[in-house]
This record gives C-alpha cells, structure tokens and sequence, in this order.
C-alpha cells in the first residue's frame, strides 16, 4: 500500500525590538536572570499590557515578505493556564484574529517549485525560563518574559520531509533579511513545531496528526519527520491505529518518542483580552513599512551575481547573514570593487570572525574602511601582503586604512628611479641566476624578486619589479 | 476633626488662610479615624504618620493638604494594598496607581486604605478578610459595597472625599446606602493602571464625596488620558465644576420604566419626587424602556466573573502574596495557597468564570453575554438620541442588615440589577441622595451618554440643592 504525508508547520520568530511586547523592559539575549524585568512582567496586582508598536511593524515586514494578507484592526485574546514562568497565567496572543493571513512562499525541491501556503501569522508574548536546580529548588528568569513573538502557521501543504526542509530554509531567509528576528535556532529567536498525518493514497480525509514540539535544527525536523512517515506506515499496516499525540525528537537514538497523547483538546479557556484597546493598522502605514522592506535574499543573490559577476558560491556565502551582505553592500556603496570585497569578506573577515568567536557588529571594522583599504590594494598603494597588516589594524582598531599606510610608511615602492638601479645591481651581483633563467629556469627570478623585497623590506611593488626584471633580464 | 460639614472649598479656604494647617489636618483625621473606626471598621490601613505634602500651593491645587481616602483595590506604592483579600493581606506594591500619582502631583494628603469587599466582589462589604464595615446611619445595617469602607468614611465624616472603583455599582450602591454622592465615570476617563483588576472591561475608578461638587473638583484631578493604560482615553477633560450651580430647564430626561417597576411604597415615592422637582424645574421627563434590563443580571455575572477567573489567576503564592506552608510539590502551591487564600465568594465567581469560559460553554454563556451586551449598549444609544439624562432609583432597597442576605448569593446579585447595565454599556452613571426611607438613605441614579459626565454632575447637583439632604447627619455619628 502506498501512503501520503501531509506535513504542516508552526514556526515561532522572536520579534527583534528594542523593548518587550507589552512592558518598556530591554530585550536582550543572555543578560542576568531577572535583570530586564518591571512590575508588568511579574504580573504585579493592577498593571496593564501596553502594545509596543513596533511589534506590528516587524510582523507587517514578515507579512509582506510571504504575500500575506494584513487585517485592518487589531485583536488579542487570553490563553490561560497555570505554571511558574507564566506569571499572569495567561499568555497574551491572537487567537480569534490573527494579524495577517492567506499568505504563501515559494519552494524548489529536486528542480521541482511548489507554493507553500501560510495560512496565518499572529504575534504574541514568550514566556519566562523554568530551572531545576540540583538543591531541590526550581528558578524562574522572566528575562524573556514579555519577548515579542510572531508564530507562523503554514497550511498543510508539504508532503515530504525534504519539502519541509525547504519550506523551513527558505521562511529563515525571508525572514532574516527583512530584518525583523535574528532566526537563530541555537538561542532559540527561531523554534519550530512540526505536524504530519499520513494517508492510504487514494483517500480524501487525513489521517490523524502527530506533533512533535521543539525541534532544535532544521536536520532534525528532517528527520523526525521521515522516522514519524515510516513509523505511521507501519503502524497502519499492522492494523493499528494512530494516536492524536506530541512526540519529541531523540537525537541520540534518531527516533520519535511519544510525550503525551491528547485527550481532546487542552482548555486554554481562551477569551477577548479586555486590557487592550485595537489598534488600526491603515493601509498608508503599511505601504510606509512596505517602502522600509530590505531587498531579500533573492534580489541580492540575483545583484551579486549578474551585475557585480561574484561566482554563486560567493554570493551564497555572503548572504549567509543579513548582517554580512548588509556589510558587503554598504563596503560596494563605499566605493569597493565588489569581486575584491567579496573575497576579504569571505576569506579575511570571516576567518577573523571565526577565529575569534565575535560577530560583525562586535568588530570595529567598517564597510568605509574596507572598501578604502580594497582601493589602496587595488590602485597598487599597498601589496596584499602590506593589506594583511593593514587589515588586522583596521580590524582590530578602527584605524582609517589610508591614514594608517602613509604613517607607517607602508606605501609599495613603484618609483622606477629607485627600482630600476636596484634591479640592475641585484642582476648584477647575481650571475648564476642569470645563468639559470637563460637556461629556462624560471625560478632564478623568483629569486632575484626575493633579494630586491629584502632589499626594499617588502615594499617593492611586486608586479612592477618583475617587469623590470623580465626587461633587464632580457637585454643580458 | 470630621468633615460632617465640610468641604473642599472650605477646606481649602481655611488652609489657604492659615486658619487650619495640613500638618495638623493630616493629624486630626487619623486620630479621628482611628477613634470612629471602632463604630465604622472603614478601614483597613490608617496611616500612623500621615504628612502633607511639601510646598503646598492652596491656590493652584484645590485638593493641597487635604486628606483623601483610597479604596484597598488601588495600590500605593509602600503602602500595604490587599484588596481586602488574604491571599494579599501582606501585599507591599513597588509603584503608585496613575490616580494616585495625579492626587501627588496635586499635592492631596493621604492617611490610608478603606475597607471592601473582597477583590471588589460584593454588594455589602461583608466578603471583606478584614470584617464587615458598619453604615453610619445605623451600625446594623451593610454600607453596601464593594466601596463600602469609602462610602462609610465619607458618610461618617472621616474624610471629606474618597476614590472607590465600580465593576457592576460597586460606588454608586454604597453611595445610595450611605446617603452620598458617587460617580463612575465613563469606561475609559480614568486609568486603571494600579487598579486590581476584578472584570477589566466593567471596572472603572471614580469618587465619593459628600457634596456634588467636591467629586467634580477630584475628578478634574484623576481624569484623563494615560500611557499605562491604552483603554483609557486621550479626550480632553472638560472642568467638571463648571456643570456646578447650573438649572435644569429643557433638559430631556429619560425615566426607564423598567427602573421604577423595581421599587415600591415609600422608595418610589421618594424617587418620583425628585423627578417631580426635575420637572417642576423645567425639565422634560419622558418614560422610556429598556427592554434587556431582565437580562443584564446574568450577562453580568458572566462576564465579569469570565474576566475574573482569568484576572485572578496571577494569585498563585508563587511571587508575591499568601503562599501555603505545607505545599509539597507546585500544584500543592497553587492548589493549597489560592483554596487558603481566597474567600468564599471570590472562589464562587472564579469557578463561574472558568466554566462560562471552558470548552464547551463559550458559545453558551460568554459568547451569548457578548451578544446580550451589545444589545443593552443598543437600547442606551437609542435612549440617548433623544434624552441628555436617564434618571431613577439607584438601588431597589435601602441598605438591608449586615448578615441579612451574605448567605444568599442570588438574592444579593439581584440587588446589582439597577447599577450593572452602566458598566456593561461604558456609561457614566452616578447616585445622590434623594432622601431617607425607614430611616436610612435612598440614592437617585443619573446616567449620561459616554464622556458625558457633566449632565450627570448638573442633574445630581440641582438634585442636591433642592432636597438639602447634605443637612442631615449620620444617626450613628450624632454622639
């Protein structure tokens, strides 16, 4: 018997805003339990939930990077239920009414496209950090109590585990380069919950679904998703019967683990919260937020390669982060060349970054500064050998690259009425070098370059001196 | 010192000249709460060393150096708030409620916390942890409630002025029972930031004073938009005394059928001769109906206890407030703190909430109150096509006896019946006093169209000078 899947995917996003959703306490990753925290996010008696709107505007950049449908007033319902890191007992959500929907993305599996649709996306509040302690005593952090939330629903239109894939890796790009979350899955601004049923082909109803919650990498969406397709067949072909139930991912074991079976629905006793006003989203607002959305991924990758001739792998590896092809684009902006930018982006900055575990923004190079010192390379200012000096200052220093080189005096040596006599005595004090390069050995002028950069402590412009070697050679 | 015939304006007269000074005034009202109190029980917190505020400026602040009662719902930061609840009775808020950083910044001198009913749950403050407060016309009866320490306080001149809260009456009962003035403003004029939430979209904070005028000069003060609250909102707010003093010729007042069917004998009598006096002054009194008045009782309670289970949840002996001793494990916490902490009529309503609320019952109740609300905001909007005011019985009794009806919760959710349909459509609604009944006081109900508390305050001060019932003094504070 054959089968078919029907996967669909619910993929939360923390919203990147300076502030929490509902309380004017910092939002930030890895601060100290409970230090970015007011009397809002401890539910003290008497306080009230205020709308950063910013949250919208982000969620309206998401909306409009998936083709989604905005609605024109805004809503927010209670979900309640009890547990420590939810200080309200309620978390504060949209669940009558979403704040876009009907939206879709576009996906390429094995050559083949296929629209993926969205069916909703609403935004809503994270909830705080529950430890255990090996004392006997639990801790609550509601550091991310209050962190603004866009959860995005697809339809259920992925049949296959690669599908998903694909669907997962490219809603992360969207939503990374409208710059509206960091999308990272290791310090969880992206969580994704998977759910799939499988079906004898043939038949029209659905099966029954399974889902399975916090999955910490797209792999292991992947896989569990393939293990729970074949652990479905099988089920059925055996006779039996599957279970309304959540599983969870063993990484170890690479199989699906039953969490709890769902007997009916959980009672959130959602309700309309009374606490906040709706606000109106005009269309004027969202065509100013649709004016601010960055160029995605794609459009970039498109620029890269056709207008700017940077190779495909290049280009994907610049766009790896928004922030790298932010920093790239700004640097070609500056006046870089883009092929040269590329491959110090690439190469240098990357190897720095990785060598020292920072990020872009935690270094004090510029995309100016770059591109200064590309040009310096390129107008043969400096050598790339220099340009490793001078990149590790500018790097690690902020120094301007230009200012830098003339005061260290690192300016290459290309002045003739100084190489040419240095080239004529080097030929001269080395006869069997010459000897060899008659002979056609072309490494006696490697050598002969060797000696004049000793000479000139390596700031003899290497192109213009083997020039000059190649001529003087020739005449002898 | 008591304020039985005080005012604002008198107070501010006498502090401004230097006849009375605010260090002395903050004294003398302690002292003579705490000495009252024995008869009242208003209180839940007086304040041992109540100050005035520092350069106090009587001419630019009509409330400078005088003291303010606060209902224990509205919390004060370093001043105990518990909502007259256990589960709070130690509770110490980190923050000042925006009404209460206005009567600051207005330089109001504040002695203490009055008593009500828990979480301003109850018509009677008899649900209150700390004990029943007594009405000053006769000890034996409830002072209504929720804000029955406020209405008492103010009745039995403890203060010449008082902030309660109204979810479904909650001030203008009281108010009616204690023979004061009491306006719930409309939804949205007052932040309820700082306000312990009971239902979020009935509850509103407003003023209890003896005299008519005194409420309009604090509310010109704790009006207003505010960036804590986005239900609240921005309109100007309009000198609520300039509706002082005015006549009531060609006013269009609405008397609802459906009011006067509720009272009898002596109470019917004394409402209809205070719209005899409205229309003796010129105004046009029409009958009308509002035809869902048999259905606001049960949305009511629906609503607001679907909001309260939810509200009421944060109480859960995890941060702040009662935890259980012997919990074992978390639910032990939850269960054991919040069944130890919360009183019998406040587990009452959350258990009607969470099931009006649960799967199943949604459509049933909450969605169908829902529905019956917005027709009860039809017949009001209809109402106010063609009248400014609505007036009648506040109230369909006068207080009845403490104890008398604290074990028939249907009964006493009845009593709400004149009071609830203001909070369920958002409209300013106030009771004054329109005279004595068997001895104790009746109260006169008058509503207006939303933001438009100065019809109410014009009606009930016209009400006011005619029947002079501010003459009268409390039978149990004559000794």
């Amino acid at each position: 018997m054959n089968f078919k899947s029907t996967i669909g995917l619910e993929v939360h996003f923390e919203l990147k805003t300076k502030s929490k959703i509902f309380s004017p306490s910092p939002v930030s990753y890895g601060a100290k339990p409970n230090t970015e925290t007011n009397v809002i996010d401890w539910a003290m008696p008497g306080v009230l939930p205020m709308v950063n709107k910013d949250v919208y505007r982000l969620g309206i950049m998401v909306a409009l990077a998936t083709n989604a449908h905005v609605l024109p007033t805004t809503h927010f319902d209670r979900k309640n239920y009890f547990y420590p890191d939810n200080p309200k007992a309620y978390q504060i959500t949209q669940f009558f009414q979403p704040l876009a929907r009907d939206g879709y993305i576009e996906v390429e599996v094995n050559g083949k496209k296929k629209r993926i649709g969205i069916h909703e996306m609403h935004i809503e509040e994270d909830a705080g950090k529950n430890t255990h302690g090996t004392n006997g005593f639990s801790y609550v952090d509601l550091n991310r109590q209050g962190v603004p939330l866009l959860e995005v629903v697809s339809e259920p239109d992925m049949e296959t585990p690669e599908e998903a894939y694909a669907y997962l890796e490219k809603l992360r790009k969207i939503v990374q380069f409208t710059g509206a979350s960091d999308v990272k899955m290791e310090e969880g601004s992206m969580r994704v919950d998977t759910n799939i049923s499988i079906r004898p082909a043939g038949q029209k109803e659905l099966g029954t679904k399974v889902e399975m919650k916090n999955l910490n990498s797209f792999d292991h969406v992947r896989r569990s998703l393939a293990y729970e397709q074949k652990r479905q067949e099988q089920v059925l072909l055996s006779g039996g019967r599957i279970q309304v139930s959540t599983r969870r991912f063993d990484e170890a074991t690479g199989k699906t683990v039953l969490e709890r079976v769902k007997e009916g629905a959980a009672d959130y006793r959602y309700f309309p919260e009374p606490d906040i006003a709706p606000d109106h989203i005009s269309q004027e607002w969202i065509d100013e937020i649709a004016k601010t959305l960055p160029k995605s991924a794609y459009e970039r990758y498109d620029d890269y390669v056709n207008k700017f001739g940077i190779k495909p792998y290049d280009a994907n590896v610049l766009l790896q982060t928004k922030e790298s092809s932010d920093f790239f684009d700004a640097a070609v902006a500056a006046g870089a060349d883009p092929t040269l930018a590329a491959n110090w982006m690439n190469t240098q900055v990357n190897g720095y970054l990785n060598d020292n575990r920072v990020e872009l923004a935690d270094v004090k190079l510029t995309p100016e500064n770059l591109a200064k010192m590309i040009e310096l390379i390129k107008d043969g200012t400096i050598s790339s050998k220099i340009a490793k000096k001078v990149f590790a200052e500018t790097i690690e220093n902020g120094t301007d690259p230009k200012k830098y080189v003339e005061e260290k005096g690192m300016v290459q040596l290309s002045d003739l009425s100084v190489l040419e006599p240095m080239v004529k005595k080097v030929v001269d004090n080395n006869p069997q070098s010459v000897e060899d390069f008659k002979n056609g050995k072309d490494r006696a002028i490697g050598f002969l370059v060797g000696q004049i950069m000793k000479e000139t402590r390596g700031k003899a412009n290497p192109k213009v001196v083997n020039k000059l070697l190649n001529k003087e050679l020739a005449s002898r | 010192m008591n304020y039985l015939n005080e005012t604002i304006d008198s107070l501010n007269k006498k502090l401004a000249s230097g006849e009375l000074s605010a260090e002395d005034l903050a004294k003398a009202t302690t002292e003579n709460i705490k000495e009252t109190d024995k008869k009242l029980n208003a209180w839940i917190t007086v304040e041992d060393d109540a100050k005035p505020a520092e350069n106090l400026n009587f001419a630019k602040n009509k409330l400078a150096g005088i003291p303010i009662a606060i209902k224990d719902n509205i919390v004060t930061n370093g001043v105990k708030t518990t909502a007259a609840s256990h589960i709070l009775d130690n509770f110490m808020p980190m923050y000042d409620a925006t009404v209460i950083t206005k009567l600051k910044d207005a330089q109001a001198t504040f002695v203490g916390k009055t008593n009500m009913d828990e979480f301003a749950m109850g018509s009677s403050t008899e649900h209150s942890y700390f004990g029943a407060t007594h009405n000053p016309w006769n000890l034996d009866k409830v002072p209504g409630g929720s804000s029955g320490g406020s209405a008492a306080a103010v009745a039995g001149g403890q203060v010449v002025a008082a902030l309660g809260s109204d979810t479904g009456g909650s001030i203008r009962q009281p108010a009616a029972f204690n023979g004061i003035f009491g306006i719930k403003p409309t939804y949205g004029r007052v932040s309820r930031w700082g306000l312990i939430a009971f239902a979020s979209s009935l509850d509103q904070i407003g003023v209890m004073t003896k005299r008519v005028k005194d409420s309009a000069e604090v509310l010109n003060v704790i009006a207003g938009g505010d960036e804590h609250d986005s239900t609240v909102s921005t309109r100007e707010v309009p000198d609520f005394t300039k509706f002082i003093g005015q006549d009531v010729k060609g006013l269009r007042v609405a008397v609802p059928k459906e009011y006067m069917d509720a009272v009898s004998g002596e109470m019917r009598e004394v409402i209809q001769k205070q719209i005899d006096t409205l229309k003796d002054a010129g105004a046009i009194i029409n009958e009308v109906s509002l035809p869902h008045t048999k259905y606001v009782v049960p949305t009511y309670y629906i609503v607001a206890s679907s909001e309260a289970s939810s509200n009421l949840q944060r109480y859960d002996g995890i941060r702040y407030g009662y935890r259980a001793k012997d919990a074992k494990n978390l639910l032990d916490v939850y269960l054991k703190s919040r069944s130890e902490g919360f009183g019998t009529e406040v587990k009452r309503r959350i258990m009607l909430g969470s099931f009006a609320l649960s799967a199943g019952s949604y459509d049933k109740f909450f969605r169908q109150a829902a529905k019956v609300r917005t027709l009860i905001c039809n017949d009001f909007e209809k109402i106010f096509a063609e009248n400014d005011v609505i007036v009648g019985p506040t109230t369909t009794e006068p207080a009845f006896g403490i104890g008398e009806e604290v074990s028939d919760p249907i009964k006493m959710y009845n009593n709400d019946i004149l009071t609830i349909s203001a909070n369920l459509a958002g409209i300013p609604a106030a009771s004054v006093p329109a005279g004595l009944v068997d001895g104790m006081p009746v109260g006169l109900q008058v509503m207006a169209k939303r933001f438009d508390e100065g019809s109410v305050f014009r009606v009930a001060d016209f009400i006011e000078r005619s029947n002079k019932f501010y003459e009268k003094t409390p039978t149990a504070m004559e000794d």
